[in-house]
């Protein structure tokens, strides 16, 4: 695909080719899949709506339901109101959710519709909720969608009762359901109470039943939510994901919230239990033990496997941060780093972790697009690439191998099941990574250089 | 949910009563179905958006550059999602986008339209560049018409808008408008050019789809008869300057392609005529219809053999098929009537029974062919919704359902086989291989043997 890109160095300025990102309305819809008995609501024209339920169904291969206000010429001359009224009315008298998450697009936006005060008029039944989000899609990307929602579940729903509880609350960032899971089962391990929000394990990765269910099991209540104002501590996984709800939490309720990398590679899983133990006082269980002891040893034994090699990850900034932090444990070099969410405290956060780990000459880009990253590849290539689906044509052209990793992830299945958070995520990451390269070596070994044991 | 939704032959009160007239019984009801409205507020459609439809017709054009002119999320989706092959370029792959910000929300966009074709044509010299408009760009009145034009003389190259605004319609057909008027404008000579007419045809409404085009070809090929161009699988800039050279236009997808075939022949004098690639039956007789258009004693003497020899080649398989899957109950929803109509007819072949027939923008006397088509007692639906296809496919013991990426993982879900007949597809569905690999798919999703082990403990 990218022989028709130029081979010479270009820069462009305007625009973007091959985004790294995508918008913010499909953020907001993913948390609100985390709310138990929830329809996510897009407010704007349908193809929006249509081409985020696709998105999300090609990545999890479950259903994704959300409604939508159906938008054509007359609302966006009249505003959006009447089509809101309605879709309320509608949603709830036919899907009978406990709770409706509106998001706006970049139409409704631009055409300035006033939510809070459509909702004020709009007849929500007796028991039933509706929160929102302001998501245009010309700001930020789905993880800055996929934030607001998340504070929108913290401003509308939390609640304090004055009386604080021994539990915390987890806010695991945009991650898959099978991430979730597994940070349900560390805080478990611990034996400490959890409240987490959004969660989409039991949503998106439901059992076959037979039965559809239109509000799968899964998914945090609305009652726990609200319940969240009395928690103890906030964990705020992913600065970009979750500080917003996290700081609000603290504002709002008086909850302390403690920001920390997404639990991915072995530093941050170490912080996050760490946070949990110093924090409750409670000792970290020979289980977890055992599990970090098993890394460490998988470490030492594969290290020559990729200790060294330069690699370029991209994707969601959470995700990158955390990513980076693990190649440098595991001895690589991450000579290009990119996100397409724009935001200063990337480049930042990135450049500090390489300088203390003395790599020189990496380039680190925020709001940056997958053309730019092919490009410094081609002046230098690296040994590996990893991110989302969308690296394969890079992989591909430059002959690099791929480790898909991230969102989304479209040619590929299993994955929203598997963690790459914890200590069994760091197990996978290595075997996904050294894997990686010893197929490379093994395909590209002369016929006498070709051995049983590597 | 079951009190709640609607069966027009139960007596169950209506999923949506506004939506009671879009869904009939084949054969029992008078009453002619009620469809391409838009659909309504907090329904959960399936369908999309105007962009999406200008953007599938127009992507597989290969070596232009597609510029869409909006926030970052519509190029996003759209970012290589046809699945179209090209024997040539690759550019229509990439996705450009404006990725407008808030600035360009409030002070326009059209600058940084420019520049972005500006950048465009220096670095990437495509001999054309789509632009598509956006509901962003749309609603905030940028003039892209105005932009295309003066970059067109500036680069002396095609700049050809796109004015697919979302929020035009809820409907996607009216996006095939949009790309219709940009071919229209593309292949319309200048003003001094001629194209000299040739004996070829073009292919109109075929994407090429895991290379159902290059099947096509093969076939026309062997029959004595050339494709002039496709619209617009695996075709150039260049290919589509040379349209109206064509003798004949053939249409497949008619949802896309009807209102196109009628401007050429307004334009060009080129008759058109309908085929249908999909399924054996339809494939032959559509290639007779073309062999019979060129009036050659030679070419339909070709035709009767070819389509006599790949006849009898797949019967075997076909029958293989058949003896396994006779019987079972086929729900279908898809977006164009002509697939519905193929798909009927292909399921049918296979002694299958069709239980249930939507799609998302057919038109009124597509719906009574497809009416016609179907058994009494079957459903037809116009722009159904989850709720829906749920309480049909449960009701009607649905065996397997056809459709696309949003079907798939809700019949799944349900325990029902399916096939994509749909943007992610990778099977070459059309012609007489495609008849067999269609007849593969249906039998390897509706008798997986893991529907022997959905059961473990016993139970229901
Ligand atoms: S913003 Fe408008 S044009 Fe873009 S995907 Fe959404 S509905 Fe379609």
């Amino acid at each position: 695909m990218l022989e028709c890109l130029p081979d010479k160095a270009v820069t462009h300025t305007a625009g973007k080719i091959n985004p790294a990102k995508t918008c913010q309305p499909i953020g907001a819809m993913y948390a609100a899949l985390g709310i138990h008995g929830c329809l996510p609501h897009s407010h704007g024209s349908q193809g929006c709506c249509s081409y985020h339920r696709m998105h999300l169904s090609r990545h999890f291969r479950d259903p994704v339901v959300a409604s939508t206000s159906s938008f054509t010429e007359g609302a966006s001359v009249f505003g959006g109101a009447a089509n809101l009224k309605t879709s309320i009315k509608n949603v709830f008298a036919i899907y009978n959710p406990e709770i409706m998450a509106v998001h706006t697009t970049c139409l409704s936006e631009t055409i300035g519709d006033d939510i809070p005060n459509i909702l004020k008029q709009a007849e929500i039944p007796e028991g039933k909720l509706v929160i929102h989000v302001n998501t245009p899609s010309y700001q930020g990307s789905h993880i800055t969608g996929f934030s607001g929602m998340c504070k929108a579940m913290v401003q509308y729903l939390s609640e304090s009762d004055g009386v604080q509880k021994a539990q915390v609350n987890i806010l695991p960032g945009f991650v898959n359901p099978g991430d979730m899971r597994e940070i349900r089962r560390i805080v478990h391990e611990m034996g400490i109470r959890m409240i987490m929000f959004p969660d989409t394990s039991g949503v998106l990765d439901a059992p076959m039943t037979r039965k559809y269910e239109m509000f799968p099991a899964g998914g945090a209540t609305v009652a726990e939510i609200r319940d969240a104002g009395n928690s103890a501590l906030t964990l705020a996984l992913g600065a970009f994901a979750s500080n917003a709800a996290a700081d609000l939490l603290q504002e709002k309720c008086g909850v302390t919230g403690i920001p920390l990398k997404l639990p991915i590679g072995l530093k941050a899983t170490d912080a996050f239990i760490m946070a949990l133990s110093d924090w409750f006082g409670t000792e970290v269980p020979g289980s977890l033990s055992l599990e970090r002891g098993q890394v460490v040893d998988t470490l030492l034994d594969t290290n020559f496997h990729y200790q060294g090699k330069t690699v370029a990850v991209f994707g969601d900034p959470d995700h990158v941060i955390a990513m980076t932090e693990f190649l440098i444990t595991m001895g690589m070099v991450p000579k290009y780093v990119l996100t397409g969410t724009p935001g200063k405290a990337f480049e930042a956060e990135i450049n500090g972790m390489l300088g203390e780990a003395g790599i020189s000459g990496s380039k680190v880009k925020a709001d940056g697009d997958l053309f730019e990253l092919h490009q410094w590849i081609r002046e230098e290539p690296v040994d590996l690439l990893i991110g989302t689906t969308y690296g394969k044509y890079i992989a591909r052209k430059e002959d690099i191998p791929l480790v898909r990793f991230g969102f989304p992830i479209l040619d590929r299945a299993v994955h929203p099941l598997m963690p790459v958070v914890g200590y069994r995520g760091c197990l996978r990451l290595i075997e996904q990574i050294s894997t990686a390269l010893l197929d490379r070596r093994d395909r590209d070994a002369l016929d006498e250089d070709y051995e049983l044991i590597l | 949910m079951d009190e709640l939704c609607s069966l027009p032959s139960g007596g169950a009160p209506p999923c949506i009563s506004e939506r009671e007239r879009s869904i009939v019984t084949a054969g029992r009801s008078r009453t002619a179905i009620h469809c391409t409205d838009d659909s309504l507020a907090g329904s959960v459609s399936q369908r999309a958006c105007v962009f999406c439809g200008a953007r599938v017709v127009l992507n597989p054009v290969t070596d232009a550059v597609h510029l869409v002119h909006g926030p970052i999320g519509c190029a996003s989706y759209t970012w290589d999602i046809r699945g179209s092959l090209s024997s040539g370029s690759e550019m229509f792959r990439n996705s450009f986008s404006t990725d407008m910000k808030e600035r360009d929300v409030i002070f326009g966009g059209e600058k940084k339209l420019a520049a972005c074709i500006d950048e465009i044509v220096e670095e990437h010299h495509p001999p054309a560049i789509f632009v598509y408009a956006t509901c962003v760009s749309g609603m905030i009145g940028d003039d892209i018409v105005a932009v295309c034009n003066a970059a067109s003389r500036r680069h002396a190259t095609e700049v050809i808008p796109v004015e697919s605004s979302g929020f035009i319609s809820g409907n996607k057909v009216v996006g095939y408008r949009a790309a219709a008027l940009a071919l229209m404008r593309l292949i319309t000579p200048k003003e001094g050019e001629t194209v000299e007419k040739t004996r070829k045809l073009n292919f109109l409404g075929e994407y090429n789809l895991s290379g159902e085009m290059w099947l096509a070809r093969r076939y026309l090929t062997e029959m004595g008869i050339g494709i002039n161009v496709a619209f617009t699988g695996d075709s150039t800039v260049a290919d589509l300057k040379r349209a109206p050279g064509a003798c004949l236009n053939i249409v497949q997808c008619t949802g896309s392609m009807h209102w196109v075939a009628m401007q050429l022949e307004k334009e060009f004098g080129t008759p058109y005529m309908d085929v249908n690639f999909f399924g054996a039956e339809n494939t032959a007789e559509s290639l007779k219809k073309i062999a019979r258009f060129y009036a050659d004693e030679a070419v339909m003497e070709r035709t009767e053999a070819l389509i006599a020899r790949e006849t009898a080649r797949i019967a075997p398989d076909l029958a293989w098929y058949r003896e396994r899957l006779a019987g079972k109950r086929a729900a279908i929803y898809v977006g164009g009537a002509y697939k519905a109509v193929a798909l009927i007819r292909q399921l049918r072949g296979l002694g299958m029974e069709i239980v249930l027939t939507g799609t998302q923008t057919g038109k009124k006397e597509e719906y009574a062919t497809i009416s016609g088509l179907l058994d009494e007692g079957a459903i037809v639906v116009d722009d159904t919704n989850p709720a829906e296809i749920e309480r049909f496919l449960r009701e009607m013991k649905v065996d397997v359902m056809a459709g696309g990426v949003k079907e798939r993982v809700l019949a799944t879900k349900l325990g029902v086989g399916f096939v994509d007949h749909n943007h992610d597809r990778k099977e070459c569905l059309a012609g007489f291989d495609g008849a067999v690999h269609f007849a593969r798919e249906v039998y390897t999703s509706a008798c997986s043997p893991v529907w022997k082990h959905i059961r473990p403990f016993g139970g229901a």
